[in-house]
């Protein structure tokens, strides 16, 4: 089994997302942020059950300021999703599983 | 069909993760429905999850931080086996017993249970001003420590005077250049070490007899309208971020219309943790407009698992 979730950094940030062939769900999160601890299971379970619909990137803020300022992520968790390299939706805040999952796919 | 509790207890923060355990030991083998994640005080774990370090609570003299000591006390109600579930009442039914409670939209009740302790805390109040709304996440927050580190090297205001308004001022003077507290009246409601504190940080400035009009920004924050509440003037305030702190409502809307609340809305419980409606019982933040410690709240916590046990026992169950 491949690791489902893919680590970002400010240095493979644009490389990964950009070349990613499905739309890549990227969490920005920090360490000390309590509501990004309660959604990072949910992600987890994102990975596994809709690993052909999309796929989940997950990015520190506290190590990768540059990618957090260039998406202007003010909030986290943010979680932005990309096709083709490109935002195509921004939900921030921690929301249920049930919530996030119909939020992502009306966007796909 | 629906499953059967002796105890059902919703929430999950300090009372109800008390009451878990006490319960838990006390072989009554209570389900904890804990709510679901979000970034206002609503969440599993309750309005400690988005606090720092708690330095008040016993038996943690170098201070604890909020979500430790809430994945600790979750921990502890699990090892006694304490049924937990990430998931959301969305309706009781508190008219007969058993008690009937619903998880999702279905006509079925999902948990049927003799005895329900009601522990779903409050959360945070917001102005209700114009641009709150539309700001929020951008530049407007509720949760300091959540989004404190954005605001490096910014002028920021947090609004409110109590502890939470304190402390969420004082965290923030390790990200932003200056932070100036916005207070309707012309001293504290926070405690004397939190205030004490702030007074000694060159940082945080003070806006006193002042409350917010207006945020100000298009798409992020770019000023606040304040108005002085003596003379009425009113003025721009500089700042680039915005930290709501103002107070707290009680999430009551399981139980609204069916059991006696106070006036100020809040569970109405004595003696302990009763309520008016029998097997009802309330405790923590929902019924606690007064102290709202984490301490006291865990408190009630113990209070309403011993009474719902002996209450329970009373009734032969």
């Amino acid at each position: 089994m491949t690791t489902p979730i893919t680590i970002l950094t400010d240095a493979t940030f644009d490389e990964v997302v950009g070349s990613s062939d499905k739309p890549i769900l990227v969490d920005f999160w920090a360490e000390w942020c309590g509501p990004c601890k309660m959604i990072a299971p949910i992600l987890e379970d994102f990975a596994r059950e809709q690993s052909d619909k999309f796929t989940i990137g997950k990015l520190d803020v506290d190590v990768n300021v540059a990618t957090a300022t260039k998406f202007s992520v003010m909030s986290i968790p943010t979680l932005l999703l990309f096709k083709d390299g490109e935002v195509i939706a921004r939900l921030v805040g921690a929301k249920p599983k049930g919530a996030l999952l119909q939020e992502i796919t009306a966007n796909l | 069909m629906s499953e059967h509790t002796r105890v059902l207890i919703i929430g999950s923060g300090p009372a109800g993760l008390t009451a878990a355990i006490y319960a838990a030991r006390a072989q009554l083998h209570p389900i904890v429905i804990e709510g679901e994640p979000s970034s206002t005080t609503d969440q599993p774990g309750g309005q400690l999850m988005l606090t720092t370090e708690i330095e008040n609570f016993p038996g943690f003299p170098e201070a604890i931080t909020g979500p430790e000591l809430m994945a600790n006390m979750r921990a502890q109600a699990e090892r006694f086996g304490a049924d937990l579930r990430v998931t959301k009442v969305q309706r009781l039914d508190a008219s007969q017993r058993p008690f009937r409670a619903w998880l999702s939209d279905d006509d079925e009740p999902s948990i049927s249970a003799d005895a329900v302790i009601l522990a779903t805390g409050a959360q945070s109040l917001m102005m209700g001003v114009p641009g709150e709304e539309r700001l929020l996440s951008h530049g407007l927050s509720t949760c300091a420590t959540c989004d404190g580190f954005f605001f490096r090297g910014h002028d920021i205001a947090v609004i409110g005077g109590g502890d939470s308004a304190i402390e969420e001022a004082t965290f923030l003077t390790r990200f932003a250049t200056s932070v100036t507290i916005v207070h309707r009246r012309d001293t504290l409601r926070a405690s004397k070490i939190m205030q004490e504190r702030a007074f000694a940080n060159e940082k945080i400035h003070f806006a006193w007899n002042t409350h917010v009009v207006e945020v100000l920004g298009d798409d992020k924050v770019s000023g606040l309208t304040v108005r002085d509440t003596h003379s009425g003037e009113e003025r721009l305030l500089d700042v680039t971020g915005v930290f709501v702190a103002i107070g707290h409502v009680p999430n009551t809307t399981l139980v609204v219309g069916q059991t006696q609340l106070e006036d100020n809305g809040y569970v109405r419980t004595g003696p302990g943790s009763y309520t008016n409606i029998e097997g009802l019982f309330a405790a923590g933040d929902v019924q606690d407009h007064v102290y709202r410690q984490a301490i006291t709240s865990a408190g009630s916590g113990c209070v309403a698992a011993i009474d719902a046990e002996r209450w329970l026992e009373a009734q032969g169950h």
